[in-house]
């Protein structure tokens, strides 16, 4: 058994020892599939921050996930045709600057969040679960009729979007970006969990009525958690959409909200660095096991139940030995 | 007669057919214990929710501190000054016993929206958690997980993460439920002391420690308040008696 803060430094070098493997051994496809698997890492701590420790099971994060995506594509897409995007009173001129496209997409899925959890929270267990897959399935369907931007064939964007000082094209100067991104966001839940916000928010799961007799109130303390989750899965569509310079309404669909949950089920809910095991879990399943068979995902299904069945604590929990998320 | 921290005037809640409160209004004076008894099903726990905000009554008012709280939310009324332990321990099991009274500290200081300030550093929360803790004997236990505290010290934590709060009134329901003879008799000595602090509205069913606490009393019975007064006029009343006590007069 392992203390958790050591695992969590290991999980995190593991992680970028694959890539840095792949580049001296002249890989680059799996420093690609790290990068995958890093952006999806950086989407479910998103959720795990909603999921984890509010307790709010969101079955609707593709849709912050695929705004993210879009607020990439529309904006590159305006660059790179050289149109500038009419909305109205005001003109926006496309950009292919990735700080600018983070920026977009991290507010327009943060208010989307904000609007989302005001319907949303008024709800709970099983009724929150099917208002946000309605969320989710109403951007998903606006998605696919909104032909401006290749309705249900998607929008391929042809160079992808530059940083400065970098070079994007260069797969492992693209995951560097992706892993920091990732390390950002794992700190600011680590210092999240820490603070009086994440105390509140941690207690309000398990006893709201406790919170509100202290002056605590849940349902603003999960909207806070809803906004703050949905922006930092925004910003891992905008990633994922530059990674394959391409956006479709399937980064909207239902299936999409359902992978976060499952990667955060893997690695362990509520666990700091759960969903980067888990998306490295999925990233590899799906290559190997996706070469073998293409019903890899019945595989993916029994490892889910046995984890459910006998790991409650998701990967994270089974090495620490500790079933239950404390930090 | 100095005027009350809380009263209800009138209050009336029916689930249904039944008369759960019927036109209650009682009061609550600087310094006392005023202790609710009364049958199992009387309206007590309906009572206090009404008090405490999680359900809004049909009719009358609830007033604090002479200012009508009745529309108020439990959030608004826990930060107007209202401290409340649970009958059944509403704790956050999963966490540790200094998180639980430090939730208490974080709620009275109006910080819970901090999202990057950090908990550990923060001296005023951590001295406000402790003092509690001490002051209901737990210190010792503060890094112990929650789920593992037995039913008393459970009981215990309530009381602790009500006084982080360092409320204006205790609303306790039944605080010595469960409780053996000397963890009862430990949490009477403590109640005992407590009241010059803030006064208590007490629902309790443990007959020695109300008499032995309580400076009034109001019994309950089928919604209604049918008796007012010190633990003798109670102890004397025939009516009470006969529908509580079960005594023949």
């Amino acid at each position: 058994m392992i203390r958790e803060g050591y695992l969590n430094g290991l999980v995190l070098l593991g992680f970028l020892a694959v890539p840095l493997w792949a580049l001296i051994a002249d890989e680059p496809f799996t420093i690609t599939l790290a990068t995958r698997a890093a952006i999806l890492a950086l989407a479910a701590v998103g959720l795990n921050i909603a999921l984890g420790i509010g307790g709010l099971v969101s079955l609707g994060h593709a849709a912050f996930f695929g705004l993210g995506g879009y607020a990439m594509g529309i904006l590159a897409f305006h660059a790179q045709t050289f149109a500038p995007l009419e909305l109205g009173p005001v003109t926006i001129t496309g950009t292919k600057s990735m700080p600018v496209i983070w920026g977009v997409a991290v507010i327009v899925s943060a208010l989307a969040a904000w609007v989302i959890g005001l319907l949303s929270l008024r709800t709970t267990g099983v009724y929150f679960i099917m208002i946000t897959l309605a969320f989710g399935q109403m951007f998903f369907y606006f998605a696919i009729s909104w032909g401006a931007y290749g309705g249900e064939d998607g929008l391929s964007i042809y160079v992808r979007n530059g940083f400065p000082g970098l070079n994007t094209l260069v797969p492992i100067q693209f995951f560097g970006v992706a892993f920091v991104a990732l390390c950002v966001a794992l700190v600011l839940q680590w210092r999240l969990r820490a603070s009086p916000f994440g105390l509140a928010l941690n207690a309000a799961r398990q006893s709201p009525a406790r919170a509100e007799a202290v002056g605590l109130n849940p349902f603003r303390l999960r909207l806070a958690a809803f906004v703050i989750s949905g922006a930092i899965t925004g910003l891992a569509g905008a990633l994922f959409a530059d990674l394959n310079r391409f956006v479709s309404p399937t980064m909207f669909s239902w299936q999409l909200s359902g992978e976060l949950i499952i990667l955060i089920i893997i690695g362990g809910v509520g666990r700091l660095t759960g969903p980067v095991v888990g998306a490295a879990l999925f990233v590899a399943l799906e290559h190997w096991l996706g070469g073998l068979t293409e019903f890899w995902l019945i595989w993916l299904g029994v490892i889910l139940l046995l984890i459910v069945l006998f790991a409650r604590g998701g990967v994270i929990g089974l090495l620490t030995g500790k079933a239950g998320p404390h930090v | 007669m100095s005027e009350a921290v809380l009263a209800t005037h009138g209050l009336c809640k029916a689930f249904g057919a039944l008369v759960a409160t019927d036109d209650v209004s009682i009061d609550l004076r600087p310094g006392e214990i005023h202790a609710v008894i009364g049958p199992n099903g009387a309206g007590k726990s309906t009572l206090i929710a009404q008090i405490c905000g999680s359900l809004a009554p049909d009719a009358g008012r609830v007033e604090l501190l002479g200012r009508d709280v009745t529309h108020l939310s439990t959030v608004a009324r826990a930060k107007a000054g209202i401290g409340r332990t649970f009958q059944i321990s509403a704790l956050a099991m999963e966490d540790r016993v200094r998180e639980n009274v430090l939730l208490g500290a974080v709620g009275a200081a109006s910080k819970g929206h901090r999202v990057f300030a950090s908990l550990g550093s923060d001296s005023d929360l951590s001295a406000r958690a402790e003092e509690a803790l001490s002051r209901v004997g737990l210190s010792a236990l503060a890094e112990a997980r929650c789920a593992d505290l037995s039913h008393g010290q459970r009981r215990q934590l309530e009381v602790a993460v009500a006084l982080t709060l360092r409320p204006k009134l205790f609303v306790m329901d039944e605080p010595m439920a469960g409780l053996g003879a000397d963890g009862s008799k430990q949490m009477t000595g403590f109640l005992d002391g407590l009241r010059a602090e803030a006064p208590i509205l007490l629902v309790e069913h443990d007959m020695d420690a109300v008499f032995a606490l309580a400076d009034r009393i109001t019994v309950l019975v089928y919604g209604r308040a049918i008796a007012t007064g010190t633990v003798e006029e109670i102890r004397r009343s025939p009516e009470v008696r006969e529908a509580y006590l079960g005594e023949d007069p």
